[in-house]
């Protein structure tokens, strides 16, 4: 717990940061208060064709959408399947990719070069483009987009996980660790893994931005989960058709992506900063 | 004197891209109890590979023993049951001293967790007869606490101040001669036979090395420890030691009590080696030629091409050894007996 104090006390100090940590406080909050802070929050499945089209007004903030449902309302059920998607799918991965990434880097032989070569193919061809075809193959439905997400996203961590085992093992503590009859077991979770949980954290960080954005981009290209699902992807979609004068249909889902995508970045970099011990003694010397 | 370690006749090969290099050439050492044994050498001549498989650590993928003894307390090491070295031996009647005091601690945890991590299994007070430690087992309260105030006790006499709170603080937080004395104290911790140090003091500046020499000296004496003390730096050796073996390119030339080494020498290369320290008028006097390839070594006593005194028998087998006086021998047919300076 004091870790964690320590972590957001430093985070506050870099100003970049902290802006991506109120985002993502914010973005939480939105999800989890949708129903409350939603104005209309029948829109999501109720349809209003007398109302369609409208601009931004006091009854409608964000103005209303090709079906006369609340667009300010929708985008805040929305924040729930990004959320949703994006723990689901980095969780997965990282239940993937560190523990394969563990193996190889650990072990010396055909089972690290056969797990390597597995994740370098999932990495040979464009996430997006791989996403695609898997959430084609597999029909457009949420489940399915979580799934192809995962199935693409993993080989990264992998890749973070056994670089940084690789380095560890040269080093003297992880050697005498070993020597002194620690079973592999012991010494990948109990000593390794803590000290390479910063660049996991990191990865995962960047990687929920990462693929909130992947998913927007299915959900573009209809491959999300179906109508009426108010998915920010498919609503851009569908908004492009009412362009230019229906302005708002498209800006209020684009810039949620945008600052969500843009937050766990932030985030993201500062805590790569905040976490490196090695940094730690630097700043802790500065602030003195 | 009994002796404690004997190794015997010590072959390593180890496989590289140019070839198999033969590492450690029948190579043979004694440490007796209580004493300070220094193996000096130039960079390369294969002590830590010596050190290394005396604790049975050699690198699995590349190294491998062709044969030879590693005599300690009555056991060949070599041929003793892995899990018996690794839960009586490795550890805990030998501990060792790393050169690098800033790997040799994990940067994410605090001192105290790292050195009970290990009290955990090599306390003397752990009971010994397990073959593999579960990560779940318990730390007895009762031994924990006995530990620790051991641990305390040890960091007091390394001169850590205020060891309790030192325990609390993260490696990064101590300067490299307080890691240095923290590996120190780790390595006396489990109250072993003998403590291989390898090179613990190249990574320090030269007044720190000379404190902590010092205070490793006195500890070991005061415990009756052996030390097994890996150095290129003769002046390091001439600080701590009883006595000193010296190697060249993995084989040992001249073994002897500290101030025979310095005073006469015998080896014509243990002679040529004094005589490379840089002395205060300025001049370097080099041995001349190279340092051997290890794949192709040179037959017979490996120094025979750089040596003055070779002659047809130096290149035929390897010199026997020779009995100078008690615990002094020499792997030479020529061995010199002046003083050093004096060339005959």
């Amino acid at each position: 717990m004091k870790t964690v104090g320590f972590v957001l006390t430093r985070l506050a100090r870099d100003r970049s940061a902290l802006f991506g940590l109120v985002l993502i406080a914010a973005l939480l909050v939105t999800a989890l208060l949708a129903p409350i802070l939603a104005t209309h929050p029948e829109d999501v499945f109720e349809l209003h064709p007398a109302e369609r089209l409208r601009g931004p007004s006091a009854a409608h903030w964000l103005g209303t959408d090709r079906m006369g449902a609340d667009v300010y309302s929708r985008l805040l059920f929305g924040a729930r399947i990004t959320i949703l998607i994006g723990v689901i799918a980095v969780g997965a991965s990282l239940m993937v990719g560190v523990p394969v990434g563990l193996v190889a880097g650990y072990y010396h032989g055909w089972l690290s070069d056969a797990l390597m070569r597995v994740s370098d193919v999932f990495l040979a061809v464009p996430q997006v483009v791989l996403a695609i075809a898997i959430a084609q193959t597999l029909g457009p439905s949420l489940p399915n987009v979580i799934l192809a997400l995962s199935a693409t996203y993993w080989p990264w961590f992998a890749r973070v996980v056994y670089a940084e085992t690789r380095a560890l093992q040269k080093e003297v503590f992880v050697e005498s660790t070993a020597a002194l009859g620690a079973s592999p077991w012991r010494l990948t979770v109990l000593h390794v893994l803590p000290n390479i949980a910063s660049p996991i954290i990191v990865r995962a960080s960047i990687g929920m931005g990462f693929t909130i954005l992947t998913a927007a981009a299915l959900g573009f290209l209809g491959l999300g989960p179906p109508p009426p699902t108010p998915e920010w992807g498919r609503t851009i979609a569908e908004s492009r058709e009412f362009l230019p004068d229906a302005w708002w249909y498209a800006t209020a889902p684009g810039l949620a992506i945008f600052l969500t995508v843009m937050g766990f970045n932030l985030l993201g970099d500062g805590l790569r900063d905040v976490l490196d011990p090695r940094l730690r003694r630097a700043r802790i010397a500065r602030d003195d | 004197m009994t002796e404690l370690l004997s190794v015997r006749g010590l072959r390593v090969d180890f496989v590289t891209d140019g070839g198999v290099a033969q590492v450690l050439d029948g190579i043979n050492l004694d440490v007796a109890r209580g004493e300070v044994v220094g193996l000096v050498g130039e960079s390369g001549c294969g002590k830590t590979t010596l050190a290394r498989a005396i604790l049975g650590v050699l690198p699995a993928t590349a190294a491998r023993i062709r044969g030879g003894e590693v005599w300690f307390k009555g056991a060949d090491l070599l041929r003793e049951e892995a899990a018996v070295v690794n839960d009586r031996v490795r550890g805990r009647a030998i501990t060792f001293i790393p050169q690098d005091p800033y790997g040799s601690f994990s940067p994410v945890f605090p001192v105290q967790t790292q050195i009970m991590d290990v009290m955990k299994w090599k306390s003397p007070r752990a009971s010994i007869g397990r073959a593999r430690p579960s990560p779940f087992s318990r730390y007895p309260r009762e031994r924990w606490r006995a530990d620790r105030e051991a641990v305390l006790e040890t960091l007091r006499a390394v001169q850590i101040p205020e060891p309790a709170r030192a325990l609390r603080r993260l490696p990064h937080e101590f300067s490299g001669g307080q890691r240095q004395r923290l590996m120190i104290a780790m390595a006396l911790l489990p109250q072993p036979d003998l403590i291989i140090a390898d090179e613990p003091t190249t990574a320090l500046d030269v007044t720190i090395q000379a404190q902590i020499l010092r205070l490793l000296r006195t500890l070991v004496k005061e415990r009756g420890v052996s030390v097994l003390f890996t150095t290129h730096d003769l002046g390091t050796a001439h600080e701590i030691c009883d006595r000193v073996v010296v190697m060249y390119a993995g084989q040992e030339m001249e073994a002897a009590p500290a101030d025979a080494f310095f005073a006469r020498p015998a080896h014509p290369y243990t002679r040529r080696l004094l005589a490379s320290v840089p002395s205060p008028d300025g001049e370097i006097r080099d041995i001349p030629g190279e340092v051997p390839s290890l794949v192709n070594p040179p037959s017979g006593c490996r120094f025979h091409p750089r040596c003055e005194y070779a002659t047809a028998e130096c290149s035929a087998g390897r010199p026997p050894l020779r009995a100078l006086a008690p615990r002094h021998g020499v792997r030479c047919h020529h061995p010199v007996d002046a003083p050093v300076g004096a060339e005959p």
